[in-house]
């Protein structure tokens, strides 16, 4: 007879370190850095749940995906911002899925900071983007987790659960408080969550991307000196699927960049404008 | 508003041109050329090689198109692949080759985009057998500035697809097309080099093909050899058997400035070319290359225009009717009484396949490609001259590589242009365009 089931997960979980099984799932798919981890999945082969607001626009970077060499890909339509929807998104992401590997929660909204500061609607709606959405899919990501944790209590490995928030949540600073404010909260959060899901075997990974040449900060000054959304890709997917990292800064000179930042004492930093 | 754009510039770096606002449309649904605020001419920008002013609009407004480089479909039984225009042809290689596909027709660079590749209606060393890149378009979508969005293939829209094939961007901005690609079995190419003394010689050579047993070839001449015309003339077909194996994502070698512009000068180009042909005679013997050395030698070096200086370069691309090849023998002494070397002389025969393209260059006949360090009035006035020999061969120039032709060239160049002008979207227009149709806008 053969070997014993106890023996075969452990050799399942070995291989597994580098050939992942479950699909992964890339909420805010459209967003350009999230299209550019789905292009680097895509070549490995893997099998992707894709979840936007936008259909046309899915369809296209589904196409992508699918056309690079992605195994599947399944896309889901949805109102991100309908946290009371989230319990029937989550359900469907689930039967789209089969088996979750990783979860990317990748969309954002980068605040104009004037008008929130007399637009209290629009403050607010900002908050929900950035902030309760992202951390009420990173809730029933950590129940699902958490249940296929209990049913596969051998294997080593049971997920990885990844958020983008920014380095502007680092600190509240002049030009974009609202934002930084939302994506600090979200950082806070996933804290939390990695210490709720260490005993399920669950990593969070935190993800604080400097600014990035994308369609979202083409408008911001210096937008050709920023970093490249593959380059900041390729540093993510190898973060989500090697390795321990927990928090991760891309490009990495933004961690101490940051660190200094935050070190400057309050009595100068409030009257700094950047 | 106000704003001055320098930024954008061909690849031989004349003209330069300034732009008033650059739009950079991230998804399909934001390709909208009525929603520009100014009143200014539009034209879709791609990866800028082409060489003169075909791809800039001074005065006006660019939409750069590269950020619509996704891939919405590739059908691999039939090897139909459908892109956003902003997908570049190396793009689609990586894609196409492990799975046995590959271009159809490709231009000597593969850094140029789809949408680019349709406007200038591209060939390549397989012109005699598969016509145009235009010949293998299926179908593409067109956005006019009354904002509608036509579908353009041989059966809708006919008019418009010939019109827009080889159209310069001018009929509208191409926002997705579909290409039907070519089978191999291999990413190998078969290439036999075979060096030539005299003009006859390539004629012959080229000649020999007809049988079609060589899908490409192409000559390369050496333009300060004199009376003789000495060059290599090079003919391969795709290896049955070999990896199927893509070019290197990333091209690690690059000219990080412009070198001095004395870097090619007589002596200079006299060496390389003396070298390069005594190379070429050496391994005159068959061998198997990899695509990407054989189709594109020059990709392998980023930014190699900055190798002529900050002045540039420019090319004369000419075509003439096989019965008028003596036009190139000439073109070749006025090149040498003019004492300016081409760096880069390339001679191909065209086919007699029809592009469904109005405007498009290439027709049945020789064509010659001469690459020149860019020097100003001396540059110009070599080229005025070149044109009376073209003009009297009835023969035609480039628009993808031209800085400076006549509208009276141009007319000549190309008969149907009164038929095309009426296709021409009216938000749109060109440096190019302006300066051969003689419109100021």
């Amino acid at each position: 007879m053969g070997r014993s089931g106890l023996e075969f997960q452990f050799l399942a979980a070995c291989i597994g370190r580098n050939k992942m099984t479950g699909a992964l799932v890339i909420i805010g798919a459209t967003s350009k850095i999230a299209f550019e981890v789905g292009r680097i999945a895509a070549r490995k082969g893997r099998k992707l749940v894709l979840v936007a607001r936008n259909k046309d626009r899915l369809d296209a970077v589904a196409g992508d995906l699918a056309a690079r060499g992605a195994t599947g890909v399944e896309v889901i339509v949805a109102e991100l911002e309908n946290t009371d929807r989230h319990a029937d998104l989550w359900s469907r992401i689930e039967r789209a899925a089969g088996q979750i590997a990783e979860v990317l929660i990748a969309y954002g909204s980068l605040s104009e900071q004037a008008r929130s500061e007399t637009d209290t609607a629009y403050m607010e709606h900002e908050f929900v983007v950035n902030f309760n959405s992202p951390a009420s899919l990173m809730n029933r990501a950590a129940v699902y987790f958490e249940t296929s944790a209990k049913k596969a209590a051998n294997s080593r490995r049971n997920g990885v659960l990844a958020v983008i928030s920014s380095v502007a949540g680092d600190r509240g600073r002049r030009s974009n408080f609202t934002y930084g404010t939302a994506k600090g909260a979200l950082a806070l959060f996933a804290q939390g969550t990695r210490a709720r899901l260490f005993s399920s075997g669950v990593r969070v990974l935190t993800i604080k991307p400097g600014p990035v040449a994308t369609p979202m900060t083409a408008s911001m000054p210096g937008a050709s000196r920023m970093a490249s959304p593959q380059i900041v890709a390729a540093d993510i997917y190898r973060a989500m699927t090697n390795g321990h990292a927990e928090v991760l800064y891309v490009p990495g000179h933004w961690r101490l960049i940051m660190r200094i930042v935050r070190e400057i004492p309050e009595s100068i930093a409030k009257k700094l404008t950047f | 508003m106000g704003e001055k754009i320098t930024s954008y510039h061909g690849w031989g770096k004349y003209p330069r041109a300034t732009h008033t606002a650059v739009l950079r449309p991230a998804w399909m649904d934001e390709v909208t050329p009525f929603a520009l605020a100014q009143n200014a001419p539009l034209l879709a920008f791609g990866l800028g090689r082409s060489y003169g002013d075909s791809c800039l609009n001074d005065g006006g407004a660019l939409m750069d198109m590269r950020q619509l480089d996704r891939v919405l479909t590739f059908d691999t039984e039939r090897g139909l692949v459908v892109c956003e225009a902003g997908v570049s042809l190396g793009e689609i290689l990586l894609l196409a080759v492990p799975r046995g596909w590959f271009l159809p027709v490709t231009p000597g660079t593969k850094l140029v985009t789809l949408g680019g590749a349709i406007s200038n209606d591209v060939h390549g060393k397989n012109h005699h057998q598969q016509g145009t890149l235009g010949c293998h378009i299926e179908q593409l979508e067109l956005v006019r500035s009354t904002g509608e969005i036509m579908l353009c293939s041989r059966t809708e829209n006919p008019g418009l697809f010939a019109a827009t094939i080889g159209g310069m961007g001018l009929t509208g901005i191409i926002r997705r097309a579909s290409l039907k690609l070519k089978k191999i079995s291999s990413a190998q190419v078969a290439v036999e080099t075979v060096p030539f003394d005299t003009f006859h010689d390539f004629e012959r050579l080229s000649s020999d093909d007809e049988g079609g047993r060589w899908e490409y070839t192409v000559g390369w001449i050496d333009c300060l050899s004199g009376q003789k015309t000495r060059g290599l003339f090079m003919r391969g077909n795709h290896a049955k058997e070999g990896p199927l194996n893509t070019h290197p994502e990333k091209t690690r070698l690059n000219v990080p400035f412009n070198l001095p512009d004395f870097t090619l000068n007589r002596l200079t180009i006299w060496l390389f070319n003396t070298l390069y042909y005594a190379a070429g005679r050496r391994g005159a013997r068959a061998k198997t290359s990899h695509y990407d050395p054989f189709f594109y030698p020059l990709d392998k070096l980023n930014n190699w225009n900055r190798i002529y200086g900050h002045r540039g370069l420019t090319q004369y691309q000419c075509v003439v009717p096989e019965s008028e090849a003596g036009a190139f023998q000439e073109i070749l002494k006025r090149i040498a009484k003019s004492r300016q070397g081409s760096f880069l002389g390339v001679i191909k025969k065209f086919g007699h396949a029809k592009s469904p393209g109005m405007m498009s260059f290439p027709r049945p006949g020789l064509t010659l490609a001469l690459d020149f360090p860019f020097r100003n009035e001396l540059t110009l006035r070599l080229f005025e001259d070149l044109d009376n020999v073209v003009l009297a061969a009835r023969g035609a120039l480039y628009p993808a590589k031209d800085p400076r032709m006549s509208p009276a060239m141009f007319r000549a160049s190309y008969p149907s242009m009164d038929e095309f002008r009426r296709w021409v979207d009216p938000a749109l227009s060109s440096s190019f365009w302006r300066r051969v149709s003689e419109e100021t806008k």
